[in-house]
């Protein structure tokens, strides 16, 4: 019970398969109703439609009826087969069936009532032989230039239509597109669900498809218009409008190839996921900065989208062969993946398109467009902007890192892009020539990073054949040089340091010598008084001798004169002494 | 399916070795545009094909995997099958004028 309540009040929906469509239309074509596809001639109505029933065929376990109004069979066969789809064996499958419905208004005599009763057997006949869920009408159009009598058309499209709806099955007409009205003979009028419009146009001799869904009855959808593709494996829809700002966010930092430049962003590189442009006007090195860090990435062992716009691979390759960098290898090992178009081939939401299909192949970590400002050539700026903002969105999502160029006029602001995309990057580098004294030299410097501690500093940029260098700038005494000017301001420094160095040297050297002179001095002093010194003790010395001799002497006296005793003549000066101190 | 086999009469015999008319009048069921368009069909054949024609009528409803060899369509369609080349008409068959310029009798009897 209460599913059933749920069927009538939820719109059951059929899954196209088409890639990209489902998510527009949240879910798919109306379940058990009539679709109508209209657009120009050659918009894709047809493709659209095959691809419809034999992803309902092959994915959803659904047979469907392909009725022409327009291509024999055997055209048919070789229209499916351009989409990779064997259509005579999914006949055998019983997975299609096919009716062709010729009708040549010439052959055929129109003499009073009839009705297309005859048509609803065949088709009825061909929805029985194999069960099917899906029917596709293409164009039934046709029936209006076959035969006159447009008020029986008419009322048997609306029988017609009815009778798809009770018979339950998903069906798609399509419809070409009229001058007023939708589709030329109104089928709109009849198919009252969905309509979805194909439009194929050209602008500036580059031609875009887009889809829209005109209507939907009963359901949301996106109400956009959306470019699409058609290639060897069908449409491709991007539903890229619908992105948001929710994508997550990494702290890993991935290094840039030149270990100087890291060090200038905080010491660890880009964040990994960001966005990072490289802006400079021609040949200030910005190719061989984006070669460099696909170099890097590949060396990580991360896969690598390199999309140029200006050079072939196999140019960049040699190119980068002359700075030390071998980019063959990377190819060779299937690490490193280029595509290059010119962007004129085609218009920018192919191009849009191109990028999402080649991503979502390769699924690289790393991914550089080398420049964005070629775009520019394939479209206004304001749907450039539009087209780098989903994609970065789309990259932001997937977690790659993107690496964009852009050349900059000479004449025009350096800090101003031409797709005027500055707000959507994360990492600004700079790269600009600086002339001085009949030179031009390469400087970069950070005009911006999120997150990070950057550096301010303007450095040279030098290309070696070891790859990418930066050099300190020089900017001393009030001027800043660069190249030769600042070798020879180095070399010039260097000398003076030297002489400087010496005058020090000379100095010391002489203090030295003073200071030996000193020591010599002290010694020969030292040396002098020590002699002087040795003759006093010398002199003292024999002074005892003598005294003692002396008192030797007295003793010998004293015992001499009858052995008396000194010591009266000792008590003699004490008395004297006495008489002193009174 | 039934046949109707006018083959009747002295005429017969020389129509057979002539050119039979093979004419096939697809219907779906017995509605009133079709059985117009038999009784129709088979008062415009006596009157200018009498005894070199054979109709033979094809329910649809009856035969639904008939319609796409014929390319049928449209409801009442009367096909000549024989002679060559092959004439689609379709309609009741009222309007009498157009029947013989779509069956292209007027040259046969004339």
């Amino acid at each position: 019970m209460v599913k059933a309540r749920r069927d009538v009040d939820v719109l059951e929906k059929c899954p196209t398969g088409i890639k990209g469509l489902d998510e527009i239309t949240k879910g798919g074509l109306p379940r058990g109703r009539p679709t109508l596809i209209c657009g120009s001639a050659g918009s894709g109505k047809t493709l659209f439609a095959m691809e419809f029933l034999m992803r309902g065929a092959m994915d959803c376990g659904e047979p469907g009826v392909f009725m022409t109004f327009e291509e024999t069979p055997k055209d048919l066969a070789k229209n499916f087969i351009s989409l990779g789809f064997d259509l005579p064996d999914m006949m055998s499958r019983s997975l299609i069936a096919t009716d062709h419905v010729y009708i040549e208004r010439s052959q055929i005599e129109e003499t009073g009532e009839y009705d297309l009763e005859g048509l609803f057997i065949r088709l009825g006949n061909a929805i029985d032989s194999i069960g099917a869920k899906r029917v596709v009408l293409d164009t039934i159009e046709a029936l209006f230039s076959g035969l006159s009598n447009a008020a029986i058309i008419r009322a048997e499209l609306r029988r017609l239509f009815h009778w798809l709806k009770d018979r339950g099955v998903t069906a798609i007409v399509t419809g070409e597109s009229g001058d007023k009205l939708l589709t030329r003979y109104g089928l709109e009028e009849y198919v009252a669900d969905c309509v979805i419009f194909l439009d194929f146009r050209i602008e500036d001799q580059i031609s875009t498809r887009r889809l829209r869904i005109v209507k939907y009855r009963g359901s949301s959808h996106g109400a956009d218009e959306y470019p699409f593709l058609i290639d060897e494996s069908g449409l491709s829809i991007l539903p890229i409008t619908s992105l948001g700002l929710d994508y997550p966010v990494s702290t890993e930092r991935i290094a840039t190839g030149v270990p100087k430049l890291d060090a200038m962003l905080d010491g660890k590189g880009f964040y990994r996921g960001s966005t990072i442009l490289v802006s400079g006007t021609a040949g200030t090195g910005k190719t061989s900065l984006s070669a460099t860090f696909a170099d890097a990435a590949c060396r990580r062992g991360e896969r690598c989208l390199y999309f140029a716009f200006e050079e072939s691979p196999s140019q960049i390759i040699r190119n980068m062969g002359s700075i030390g960098i071998d980019l063959a290898r990377w190819v060779k090992k299937g690490l490193l993946k280029f595509h290059s178009a010119r962007p004129s081939l085609y218009g920018l939401e192919m191009h849009l398109v191109t990028f999402h299909k080649i991503i979502n192949e390769f699924n690289p970590q790393v991914f550089i467009v080398d420049p964005i400002s070629n775009l520019s050539a394939a479209g206004a700026a304001s749907e450039v902007k539009s087209i780098l903002t989903r994609l970065i969105d789309y990259l932001k999502m997937k977690k790659i890192s993107t690496f964009l160029t852009d050349l900059t006029h000479f004449g025009g602001s350096l800090e101003h892009t031409s797709e005027e995309i500055s707000s959507l990057i994360d990492t600004w580098l700079l790269l600009r020539d600086i002339e001085l004294k009949g030179e031009r030299n390469r400087g970069l410097y950070i005009l911006k990073s999120r997150g990070m501690a950057h550096s301010n500093q303007i450095q040279e940029f030098l290309l070696t054949n070891q790859g990418i260098d930066l050099v300190d700038i020089y900017t001393g005494s009030g001027e800043v040089l660069t190249g030769s000017a600042r070798a020879a301001q180095a070399a010039g420094e260097r000398a003076s340091e030297l002489t400087n160095r010496r005058e020090v040297e000379r100095r010391l050297r002489d203090q030295e010598r003073k200071r030996n002179a000193l020591e010599t001095k002290i010694a020969a002093l030292r040396a002098e008084f020590d002699v002087e010194t040795e003759e006093v003790h010398l002199m003292a010395e024999e002074e005892q001798k003598r005294q003692a001799v002396l008192a030797e002497d007295r003793l010998e006296m004293a015992h001499l004169r009858k052995g008396k005793p000194s010591a009266p003549r000792a008590l003699r000066p004490k008395k004297k002494r006495e008489r002193r101190s009174r | 399916m039934k046949a109707v086999l006018p083959g009747k009469g002295k005429k017969a015999k020389a129509a057979a070795t002539e050119e039979i008319w093979n004419l096939r009048l697809y219907v779906a069921g017995q509605t009133q545009k079709s059985i117009t368009a038999f009784a129709n069909l088979k008062k415009i054949c006596e009157e200018h094909l009498a005894g070199k024609y054979r109709i033979e009528v094809i329910d649809l409803l009856k035969n639904p995997q008939l319609a796409k060899g014929d390319q049928i369509v449209a409801i009442p369609t009367l096909v000549r099958k024989l002679p060559e080349p092959l004439k689609r008409i379709i309609g009741d068959l009222a309007n009498t004028e157009r029947v013989l310029v779509g069956l292209d009798i007027r040259s046969v009897s004339g």
